[in-house]
């Protein structure tokens, strides 16, 4: 039973600098050995203003999958002169997209890094309170982060500010900012209606900044090779910085890989990854999180960055890179994808509640090889019906996915009908899978429970 | 153990702290029962009607008992296109129950769980909270036996645990 792979894998070395393999930066001296904290000084001898300017310059953008310019997004927040209310930071850290796992080894490996980047935000938009949501699941890294964070407050480096680590309670819906408020103020993590944004009103109606970890990890490091340095590295305009890739999936060698914007998928797969498993053929790669449009082989050229795959209709989201070989039936991979948006899916829009429960339908009876080729268009007509018509993304993210494996792969899907059933047989890697959806049902489903099937 | 009042504290409104609140109660009654919800009501200034309601959106609150021990099996797609459904199958099998059910004895929930963000080490079972990596079938008699070996006792207070190993040492 292996670690997790954690390195550079091309330089610089921003977010993991100073971690060697093998040797993560939890205490405080270890992180101080390498320059830790100094930056949280030179912060705090600027104004707010010039930090926040700072981080504009730098033109970081959000790791977590909106790719939102983070000094923008810390602008809007109005000083406390002009507001009678606290102002609060909350850390998301409810890791929760399938194929996601760099913000628990950043907690794992680098916990002082992050609670720095905390206490530079707070000092830039003048807070005094932030939490840091982790989901609930993450016991080890939520045991490292809060020993780190207790090492810190000894230490005195908090000053006047507060960091509370708050854990979640399994609910992929409390990674999205307004089901995360929700959640943090006690109640079921439903998303709200926007405007108002946090900015302005956000926990306890008051102004709060919504960070990733990754995206405030990344604030020591611009104060500390400087913005107008750090705006070069990547692939500058828009994405600058490294990034924590996720490698997953049928690859030979998986893991977090830090490197530059800009590298392309088949870089990573190919050569940081040493290419796809057991001597098999690439069919499709799961490019940002399974909430996003998949890449087809002939898109393997496509540099990491928002632009160029904004160019083909695919995104960042938060650094995922899942290769699917060949061996994968396509409609059980939509299928699965599905189920688990369904079982997610908070209820509150209708398109959603409802859509993605449709979308398992029709995708259970291609599967099956019971539908017929106008159901895929029915399908096509049902994402369209989903996405940008509710509050939150997660419709959308179930809808993008579903739709691209339509479009990309019809003949696949056609093949289930004409041999009134799935291709692949009993040989595909993702055969019978379980979801846990089903578990909640009140009758068992037979087919999908394995024991009865062995 | 700290108390509801003192977890409540940490948080500029109370009502903040019910995943925190529910959570011990949660390891102090094994599951969340009525007299649990009660209990995290009174504490928080909150019905319990509200705190069940909160609870039922969240997958780790259990809202009818549970085993002594829990194995939850990733079967999101990073670990299915490895093995998570041969893993998931081996529990099934050893264990004689299905995903969703308890043993007989009470000793063991078997789970299915959405994805935990382990992905480049499938698959992923968490074992009372504590994730092993890089789980095939042939490591299943192995964690069995190791929750054999544990006994009936206390595993489920997570709260409780000893300190965890360094990252990774779980592993070996």
């Amino acid at each position: 039973m292996a670690d997790t792979i954690v390195e550079v894998a091309e330089g610089p070395a921003l977010v993991l600098k100073g971690y060697e393999p093998g040797e993560p930066l939890t205490d405080l001296d270890s992180y101080r050995a390498v320059g830790g904290y100094a930056q949280l000084a030179k912060a705090r001898a600027q104004t707010p203003q010039e930090v926040t300017q700072e981080i504009i310059d730098s033109n970081l953008r959000g790791r977590g999958g909106a790719f939102f310019p983070t000094g923008r997004k810390a602008s809007f927040i109005p000083t406390p002169d002009k507001v009678a209310k606290p102002i609060y930071i909350t850390v998301n850290a409810d890791e929760s997209e399938p194929g996601t796992f760099k913000d628990r080894e950043i907690m794992l490996k680098v916990p002082h890094r992050l609670l720095e980047g905390c206490l530079i935000a707070a000092h830039a938009i003048q807070s005094k309170h932030v939490f840091i949501y982790i989901r609930g699941e993450y016991l080890e890294e939520y045991r490292v982060l809060e020993a780190a964070r207790v090492e810190a407050e000894a230490a005195g480096l908090m000053e006047d500010v507060t960091i509370t680590i708050h854990r979640g309670a399994g609910a992929y819906i409390c990674g999205e900012e307004t089901g995360l408020l929700e959640s943090l103020e006690g109640k079921r993590g439903q998303p709200r209606s926007k405007p108002p944004f946090p900015a302005i009103q956000g926990l306890y109606a008051s102004p709060t900044l919504i960070n990733n970890v990754e995206s405030i990890t990344n604030m020591p490091i611009v104060l500390e090779v400087g913005p107008e340095e750090y705006a070069k590295i990547g692939a500058p305009p828009d994405s600058t910085g490294t990034r924590l890739f996720c490698l997953s999936g049928n690859v030979v060698k998986p893991g977090v890989f830090e490197a530059p914007h800009g590298i392309t998928v088949r870089h990573l797969i190919f050569d940081i990854g040493g290419g796809i498993a057991d001597g098999r053929e690439l069919k499709a790669v799961m490019v940002g999180g399974s909430s996003f449009p998949v890449m087809i082989p002939s898109e393997l050229d496509t540099p990491l960055d928002a632009n160029s795959l904004g160019q083909k209709g695919l995104f960042i989201g938060s650094g995922v890179i899942c290769a699917i070989d060949d061996r994968t039936c396509i409609v059980q991979f939509a299928l699965r994808v599905a189920q688990f948006y369904m079982h997610e899916s908070c209820g509150k829009c209708t398109p959603c509640r409802v859509g993605t429960r449709w979308l398992v339908q029709y995708l259970k009876a291609i599967e099956a090889g019971t539908a017929t080729e106008s159901d895929f268009d029915i399908v096509l007509d049902i994402c369209d019906r989903i996405i940008g018509k509710c509050l939150c993304v997660l419709g959308d993210s179930a809808a993008m996915p579903v739709a691209s494996c339509v479009t990309k792969f019809r003949d696949e899907f056609r093949a289930h009908l004409a041999q009134g059933g799935c291709p692949f047989g009993e040989d595909s890697s993702l055969a019978h899978l379980f979801a846990p959806v089903d578990q909640h049902a009140h009758t068992p489903v037979p087919e999908v429970i394995s024991t009865e099937r062995i | 153990m700290s108390s509801y009042a003192e977890v409540a504290k940490q948080y500029p409104d109370p009502k903040s702290a019910i995943l925190p609140a529910l959570r011990m109660a949660q390891d102090k009654y094994g599951w969340l029962s009525r007299e649990a919800f009660e209990e995290v009501a009174d504490a928080l200034d909150l019905t319990p009607a509200y705190c069940m309601s909160v609870a039922s959106f969240y997958d780790m609150f259990h809202l009818e008992p549970i085993g002594t021990h829990t194995i939850e099996v990733c079967t999101n797609v990073c670990c299915g296109l490895v093995n998570a459904q041969p893993v998931l199958e081996a529990f099934e099998l050893a264990l004689g129950i299905r995903a969703g059910e308890t043993t007989e004895d009470g000793a063991v929930t078997l789970r299915a769980v959405e994805c935990l963000g382990g992905c480049s080490t499938p698959t992923i079972v968490a074992v009372d909270h504590v994730y092993k990596q890089s789980v095939t079938p042939a490591d299943v008699p192995g964690i069995i036996e190791e929750l054999n070996a544990r006994g009936l006792d206390g595993a489920r207070q997570e709260a409780e645990a000893p300190a965890s190993p360094a990252p990774g040492a779980e592993d070996g």
